[in-house]
């Protein structure tokens, strides 16, 4: 599984002009682990959405190359792109709050997804679901497999979404902020997980965040984005070796626990990083 | 030249940084028309309705003949160069009734309007910003209200009282309200707990001053919305009360009592009670897609 | 300043605060860290007087506060709520929601005060007219502040002021309280689940789980791993492991 993206730029019409979401931004994902960090407005979400086409209906997107493992995503119809998403690749969001349904049980959804893909019969489904939360840690799989997604804490519920993603068998899996809405102690479990799943099944990981200390902390690279575009990439650990003055900026502007700072470097944008 | 200047009204309006209260309040505003512009069934119903209100009001200059003036010899014509809609049973000209008639069935609705808005607005914000006994009191009278059919509250009340314009407007208002009540009520109950109205809590501000400057100007998009949807109905309830003959009494004419009065001749002159049909099915159907309109616009969970 | 004693707190059936105290002097910071469902948020939402429905003994100044607050209290504390997005009115201006206050008070001297206030918090007095869709989030959080300091007040309570906005705008923020801090003399209560934060702005920090305050720490004795409660243990660990990475 391969995905390119070859100089891709995501546009939107609004009253006074176009607006340039996403400029010229050009990747290679392998089976590996990519962190895409970057403020809001900075089209992280974009760029990783593209792969799956899954964009607001009004942006305009033009690319010289975009492809999901030989796949042209572009010109792909929307039959070819349902074979792809859920199916070969699983988006997970922000907050289980919003993406679980909440009138039904926490198993029956990933019992439905793993049908969607694999033909069999409810009782197996049930089975596959059980397997699955034991699989995303979860200690009492049976209890949690009729809960609605009310009666679940966040980090459970992000646990369900994953295993609900885990059961087509993905190769890719895009996660979208998939901790900001949890607290530390568990944002760290889930990213565990996620590390211990991706390298059982070989898979590769798209992981979106604002927090670059943790994507490069959990990633095998990071690309770094600004204002629509990819201003740095890094490899894991290098995060102390980053050259621009964006991705220092990010870095210093954070209170620290370890070490006191009095004053808190603010960071002044240089119109040359748009250049 | 007047291009130019067209151009700078719409920077003026269109600004990021607006220099008075004034100039952003109306910048809100152009934005807002804007949105409602590119609306085409919507801008149809607003051309319509506005139409309708315009011919109404100057009936006296566009009538051809005096409504109530009888021509017995020339009753039930067809549509003529002299009488454009034809003549009624008392050989009265249809078309100028019709005109007359807008003054008295759009009037009998903004009247209701002008008096179910603010009504179901106060009952509602105050039931659901309070809450508690408040709001079990009120909307249990709500319920009362909303249990009986409309139409025979309305003909009860004006049955009880005298038929006539004003009884019937009472009538209608007396019957629409709680629908309003209600939908004012969920909104204040979303509204009242978000940060903003906290933070205006926290100023040490009133419950009446919150209400009155920071909930009920978010209830009104949806209301104004309900309203126009509504208006269809309110027309469709003064022409069924003056069906009845408990709304306008003859020879006052009014849509729904020209349709009442001519029902006998529906099949050898048809024209005599269709043309006052037509009026109200257009009428109505013109404040319903403004309120469609209105609603994509002003209602920000459609958003 | 601030001076809690034995605080608790209901919603119902749920005991949400149980039995919380602790002390702000006047001109200090104090930070109360947790996680979500600790009760944290719930301890300000009891002193700002949003919710009524608490016993134990709350003093401001030595003042003892009743569960209904009256507007000498209100221009005395005021508090920054964590969401911009949510807690500015969507359909008034940045000069409506800054006047409000002014006018709630009968304070005079309307335009000299907003447009002092909007230089204070760093915004430029072109923003005075706009709408908050017309404001970016860090923007938003700078009105927010404003508007929290109308009414001149000597209390601050902030709910995870920065939780929403991007880190380098939370620099400026944080940067931007600690000015208004040495400027105007205030006592802050921050409320936040970043221990890197509450450390960065308050010299005490409490740390609530569950509803109980199980630790009082220095930062000083924070920053140098002298924790007693194992909660706080592991916070410290989770917030230094990101960063030595």
């Amino acid at each position: 599984m391969r995905v390119e993206i070859q100089n891709l730029t995501i546009a939107f019409p609004t009253a006074t002009g176009i607006s340039h979401a996403v400029r010229g931004v050009s990747l290679d994902l392998g089976t590996e682990k990519l962190g895409i960090v970057g403020e809001s407005g900075s089209g992280k979400s974009l760029t990783a959405r593209s792969i799956l086409k899954l964009l607001p209906r009004s942006a305009r997107i033009t690319a010289d190359k975009l492809s999901f493992d030989g796949i042209d995503v572009l010109t792909a119809n929307e039959s070819a792109m349902r074979a792809i998403r859920g199916r070969r690749a699983g988006l997970i969001l922000q907050d289980p709050k919003y993406s679980l349904n909440p009138v039904m049980t926490a198993g029956a959804q990933i019992a439905e997804s793993w049908r969607m893909h694999r033909k069999g019969g409810a009782r197996e489904a049930r089975a596959a679901a059980i397997d699955l939360l034991a699989q995303v840690k979860i200690n009492d799989p049976g209890r949690v497999f009729d809960a609605y997604p009310h009666e679940l804490s966040g980090g459970m519920g992000q646990r369900v979404m994953i295993a609900m993603m885990l059961a087509p068998d993905p190769e890719l899996l895009i996660a979208d902020e998939p901790t900001s809405a949890l607290d530390a102690t568990v944002q760290a479990e889930i990213l565990r997980l996620m590390e211990d799943l991706v390298a059982r099944r070989g898979m590769s990981l798209i992981l979106i965040s604002h927090d670059l200390p943790l994507v490069s902390h959990f990633c095998d690279r990071v690309a770094v984005m600004y204002a629509g575009r990819i201003v740095e990439q890094l490899g894991a650990g290098e995060l102390a070796q980053a050259k621009h003055p964006y991705t220092r900026g990010l870095l210093d502007c954070m209170p620290a626990l370890s070490q006191p700072k009095p004053r808190l470097p603010v960071m002044t944008r240089d119109p040359a990083w748009l250049a | 030249m007047s291009a130019t200047t067209g151009q700078s009204w719409r920077d003026w309006l269109l600004t990021d940084t607006p220099a008075s209260r004034r100039q952003a309040a109306w910048g809100e505003r152009y934005r807002l028309w804007c949105s409602f512009r590119s609306n085409g069934l919507a801008m149809i119903g607003l051309v319509v309705a506005l139409a309708m209100v315009v011919l109404s009001l100057s009936a006296p200059l566009l009538a051809s003949y005096d409504p109530g003036t009888q021509e017995l010899a020339n009753r039930l014509a067809r549509p003529s160069a002299a009488h454009w809609l034809g003549t009624d049973e008392l050989g009265r000209d249809v078309w100028s009734r019709i005109l007359y008639g807008g003054r008295v069935t759009l009037g009998m609705v903004v009247a209701v309007v002008a008096l179910v808005a603010p009504l179901g607005l106060a009952i509602g914000c105050i039931a659901g910003y309070f809450g508690g006994f408040a709001d079990r009191a009120l909307m249990r009278v709500t319920d009362v209200f909303l249990a009986f059919p409309r139409l025979i509250l309305a003909l009860a009340f004006v049955a009880a009282i005298k038929p006539g314009i004003t009884s019937a407007i009472f009538a209608i208002v007396l019957t629409a309200w709680p629908p309003y009540a209600r939908l004012a009520r969920a909104e204040t109950m979303t509204i009242r707990n978000t940060d903003f109205i906290a933070a205006v809590r926290l100023t040490g501000a009133s419950p009446a001053r919150i209400i009155l400057r920071h909930v009920v100007p978010l209830c009104l998009g949806s209301l104004v919305v309900r309203v126009t949807l509504d208006m269809s109905s309110i027309i469709l309830t003064a022409a069924a009360l003056g069906f009845l003959g408990m709304g306008a009494q003859p020879p006052s004419p009014e849509w729904g009592a020209m349709i009442a009065t001519a029902r006998r001749f529906i099949l050898e002159q048809w024209w005599v009670p269709t043309i006052p049909g037509i009026a109200i099915f257009v009428a109505s159907l013109a404040f319903n897609l403004l309120g469609d309109g209105l609603r994509d616009v002003l209602d920000p969970k459609q958003r | 300043m601030i001076k809690i004693e034995n605080l608790h707190v209901h919603f119902g059936a749920v005991h949400a605060v149980r039995g919380v105290s602790f002390n702000v002097p006047a001109g200090a910071s104090f930070g109360i860290v947790g996680e979500s469902g600790s009760g944290k948020s719930t301890v300000l939402r009891a002193l700002s007087g949003l919710n009524d429905d608490w016993t134990g003994s709350m003093r401001i100044k030595g003042t003892q506060l009743a569960p209904r607050r009256g507007k000498d209290f209100f221009r005395r504390v005021q508090m920054v709520f964590q969401d911009p997005y949510g807690s500015l009115h969507p359909r008034q201006t940045v000069d409506r929601a800054l006047s409000e206050p002014l006018e709630v008070h009968g304070m005079d001297q309307h335009e000299r005060r907003i447009l002092q206030a909007l230089s204070e918090v760093a915004l430029p007095p072109s923003v005075r007219f706009r709408y908050p869709h017309q404001l970016s989030g860090g923007q938003r959080q700078r009105v927010a502040i404003a508007r929290a300091l109308m009414a001149e007040p000597e209390v601050l309570l902030l709910d995870e002021p920065t939780s929403a906005l991007d880190v380098s705008v939370q620099a400026e923020v944080l940067n931007l309280l600690a000015d208004l801090q040495e400027r105007r003399g205030l006592t802050y209560l921050l409320v936040s689940h970043n221990l890197a934060v509450v450390a960065h702005l308050c010299p005490m920090v409490g740390v609530m789980q569950g509803g109980e305050m199980v630790e009082t720490v220095s930062r000083e004795d924070l920053r140098a791993g002298r924790t007693v409660h194992p909660h706080t243990t592991e916070l410290r660990r989770l917030s230094t492991e990101l960063e030595e990475a």
